[in-house]
């Protein structure tokens, strides 16, 4: 029999009591078969510290609420099962982002970048009628529309830890998704907006973000990608193509 | 007085799902002063675990589907209790607003020749499905938080709407906390639409995301909006045996078996033609049946199997990839090589805010759009595909709606005060939950609420199980005066927050069982097991439930059923 409960030793921060900083706190959670260690935070507040905080929705692994770092890696706090865990399990917020309240963080400097890429489709002039796109031409996006914002690559970036300004993997993620998109108009003003000096040519090719990502999507694949095409750009323009 | 803030804005909407997001979309592109204000981040809504589709009869893949087959669909499908002027309503908008959506650049999977791609699904005589892969409420969802992004629509997030504020039957705003600061705000505004969502987590096993308690219903209902047919709850046939989470009714839109114990394909006893995809309440009713006559798998027989293992891995692979995921993380098996254990879970909540077909409730100023409203074109039982379609096409209408209605009204001077009132009442709320009596535990209350109302009023009903469940509910709510909120800090009070909003869920519990209890027959998903046949002459009328603040109870009464368009008859698959 594995023992009946586990350690979550959970990095906490108060804002109403904010001088005494961040600390370490341990909790006795009941191990049970198939239980989440999101299940096991809804132990915590239920029954022994209504204090503590997170954010959660979905609890499928879809919506993107509760990343977290646990014992050093990026995980959905939901689809993480807590007998894979031998020992103490730690629990902390993202790091790099402001901590509002032990597990809370503000994203507002992920999703500033986001809105940086203009997310959104611009229709090409010739679909306005009707919209035709292959499997082909949608397969270009390929898993790249499965992003959920979670906002773990973010945090693991070490380009994002060094300039703040950098628009990091997600955003360059989407940005990849919009200049792929065969309905889309604005390729060229897109590959703009990405090449500056804090866009793509910022990005060290270190991989943390495919490694952080819940999803298995590969961010530095569609920067590399993007960075093509803008030397394609710039050799178009060069040479009158 | 409450320490507040104020926001003003002309439109309101509670909720970032895709009806709430529709709304602000169709707002914004007005030219409206729209804003949102949702308890997640405004991406986190549960419109984005919808997996398998959205229907519209585009008749993309069988060429002589329609609107109007599409529209006897669904009245069939809701065993006629569905209004049906709004259903076909519904199912003519369907079809452009779907090609709006396209053009918003969701993307959708294709057909051959580049169109909107569309599956089978439940309930449904053609292939009119449209999906993107089994991801679809996520893609749509995605699609238009970016046009919000697009508009710049202000979206106040991490905030619980707690309070409406009204006079003299008219909507001047709403009271939410500001999960991040700890403080009541007021939002000040001539229309509100409410977009919040289902209601599952009045049950225990649901496939719903922890957000789904319900509260978003009663605010309305405590203020004089009745509370229309809250008995129609539907048990999604394919819950993950572990943990409720939902797998896709695509698996058995793409082929996929059913089986008990014996590896038999048992739909075939159920529902010989249709099998595997009849409409939900017919599947769930008859996985239930299995596990309750023995035939469930397991050691302790409680569940059947999804069998996928038939169709080619590579089918799986690029059109249930996330079913297939969501198997693999949270029961261990991949469903290329191996069943999953399934069973019916609470999904769906058929009822909702009483609304016309133009989502305006009886308050005026106050909209009701997607799960949370009743209008009703499910009626008691909601096809596959038929929700995130109700999202697309009301939530739109309510932004027109609510746009023509600013336009036509003025601020009322006597708003600010008004809310602010009605800010004080909600802080004296919060006061006495943290100066109560604490000789009850909240959290063990709202288990005892979930337990009671899946154990008596899940798949099957009878009087006595709904009269226990009746009981218990009443107990409840006397029991909630003596609850005390141990932790007292303002900021990200999630404990709080819980059991502020329990007090409204036990009022929910209170409308579905009254409702269930009056409606003595079987229609739909709400099936009577002393009570076996669906009775028109009786029952083939809409339950509504007002709030008795004198009696702080619910009283029942019923409107009519619009029936002009199609005959009813009995409902076989």
């Amino acid at each position: 029999m594995m023992s009946e409960q586990v350690i979550f030793r959970i990095k906490r921060f108060d804002p109403e009591n904010a001088e005494q900083g961040s600390y370490w706190e341990d909790f006795k959670v009941d191990r049970k078969k198939g239980k989440t260690l999101l299940e096991g935070l809804f132990d915590i507040m239920e029954n022994l510290d209504g204090s503590l905080a997170f954010r959660f929705a979905c609890r499928a692994g879809i919506c993107g609420s509760d990343a977290a770092y646990v014992n050093g890696k990026y995980v959905l706090a939901c689809q993480e099962q807590i007998s894979f865990y031998t020992g103490t399990i730690k629990i902390e917020p993202l790091p790099f982002y402001p901590i509002i309240k032990d597990l809370v963080i503000d994203m507002e400097p992920f999703f500033s970048k986001i809105r940086a890429v203009n997310p959104f489709v611009i229709l090409k002039k010739s679909l306005e009628k009707e919209v035709i796109q292959s499997s082909e031409e949608k397969e270009l996006m390929g898993n790249s529309i499965d992003c959920i914002l979670c906002g773990s690559c973010y945090s693991s970036c070490v380009t994002v830890w060094t300039d703040p300004e950098y628009l990091g993997p997600a955003a360059l993620l989407k940005a990849f998704r919009f200049v792929r998109d065969s309905r889309d108009a604005m390729t060229d003003e897109r590959i703009g907006l990405i090449n500056g000096n804090h866009g793509v040519w910022r990005c060290h090719t270190a991989f943390n973000c495919g490694e952080a990502c819940p999803k298995e999507l590969n961010p530095t694949e569609a920067i590399a990608y993007l960075k093509r095409q803008a030397v394609k750009k710039r050799f178009s323009r060069l040479f009158g193509k | 007085m409450a320490d507040v803030e104020i926001f003003k804005h002309d439109i309101l909407i509670v909720g970032t799902g895709l009806a709430g997001l529709s709304a602000a979309v169709e707002a914004a592109q007005r030219g409206k002063d729209v804003a949102t204000v949702s308890i997640t981040q405004a991406y986190r809504s549960h419109s984005s675990a919808a997996q398998g589709g959205i229907n519209a009869a585009l008749a993309n893949v069988a060429e002589d589907d329609s609107a109007e087959r599409h529209g006897f669909d669904t009245t069939k499908g809701s065993d006629y209790l569905a209004d049906q002027k709004a259903v076909l309503a519904m199912t003519e908008q369907a079809i452009p607003r779907i090609l709006e959506l396209d053009k918003l650049g969701i993307p959708f999977s294709r057909t051959e020749d580049g169109k909107i791609a569309q599956r089978p699904f439940g309930g449904a005589g053609y292939p009119r499905t449209c999906y993107s892969t089994d991801k679809t409420g996520a893609v749509i969802m995605m699609g238009l938080y970016e046009q919000c992004l697009y508009h710049e629509v202000p979206m106040y997030e991490d905030r619980i709407v707690l309070s409406i504020g009204e006079k003299e039957n008219k909507i001047k705003g709403v009271v939410a906390i500001n999960l991040i600061t700890g403080k009541l705000e007021i939002f000040q505004a001539s229309a509100v639409i409410f977009a919040v969502g289902g209601a599952g987590r009045v049950f225990k096993d649901t496939t719903n995301s922890w957000h789904n308690s319900g509260f978003g219903f009663v605010l309305p209902y405590f203020k004089g909006v009745p509370l229309k047919d809250m008995e129609f709850v539907q048990f999604h046939p394919t819950g993950l045996a572990t943990n409720a989470v939902l797998l896709s009714e695509a698996a058995r839109g793409e082929g996929g078996y059913l089986r008990n114990k014996d590896g038999e394909r048992f739909m075939k006893n159920y529902a010989a033609d249709k099998m595997e995809l009849a409409p939900r309440d017919i599947v769930a009713r008859s996985i239930q049946t299995e596990i309750n006559e023995g035939r469930g798998c397991g050691p302790d027989g409680d569940y059947v199997e999804l069998d996928l293992t038939h169709l080619p891995a590579e089918q799986i692979l690029s059109r249930l990839p996330q079913v297939r995921e969501l198997a693999i993380r949270f029961a261990g098996t991949d469903l290329i090589e191996e069943p999953a254990p399934i069973r019916p879970s609470t999904h769906y909540t058929m009822g909702g805010i009483s609304v016309n077909d133009k989502t305006e409730s009886e308050m005026t100023g106050l909209y009701a759009a997607g799960e949370c409203s009743c209008i009703s074109v499910h009626g008691a039982n909601r096809l596959g595909g038929n929700s995130l379609l109700e999202c697309c096409v009301f939530g739109k209408i309510s932004g027109v709606s609510t746009s023509e209605f600013v336009e036509a009204n003025k601020v009322d001077d006597d708003a600010l005060e008004v809310l602010q009132k009605e800010a004080d009442e909600v802080e004296a709320n919060i006061q006495n939950l943290f100066n109560g009596e604490g000789s009850e535990d909240g959290f063990k209350l709202m288990a005892e609420m979930q337990k009671v109302l899946s154990k008596n009023l899940g798949v099957f009903r009878n009087k006595e199980g709904i009269t226990k469940a009746q009981e218990t509910i009443k107990d409840l709510k006397e029991r909630y005066k003596k609850i005390k909120v141990k932790y007292t800090g303002r900021i990200y009070n999630w404990e709080l927050a819980r059991l502020y909003m329990l007090g409204g869920q036990l009022h929910l519990a209170e409308v579905i069982v009254e409702g269930a209890l009056k409606r003595e027959e079987f229609r739909g998903s709400h099936c009577r097991t002393d009570f076996m046949k669906r009775n028109d002459k009786k029952f083939m009328k809409h339950t509504m439930a007002h709030y008795d603040v004198k009696n702080d109870t619910c009283k029942i009464s019923y409107s009519k059923v619009d029936l002009s368009i199609w005959e009813p008859e009995e409902r076989k698959y």
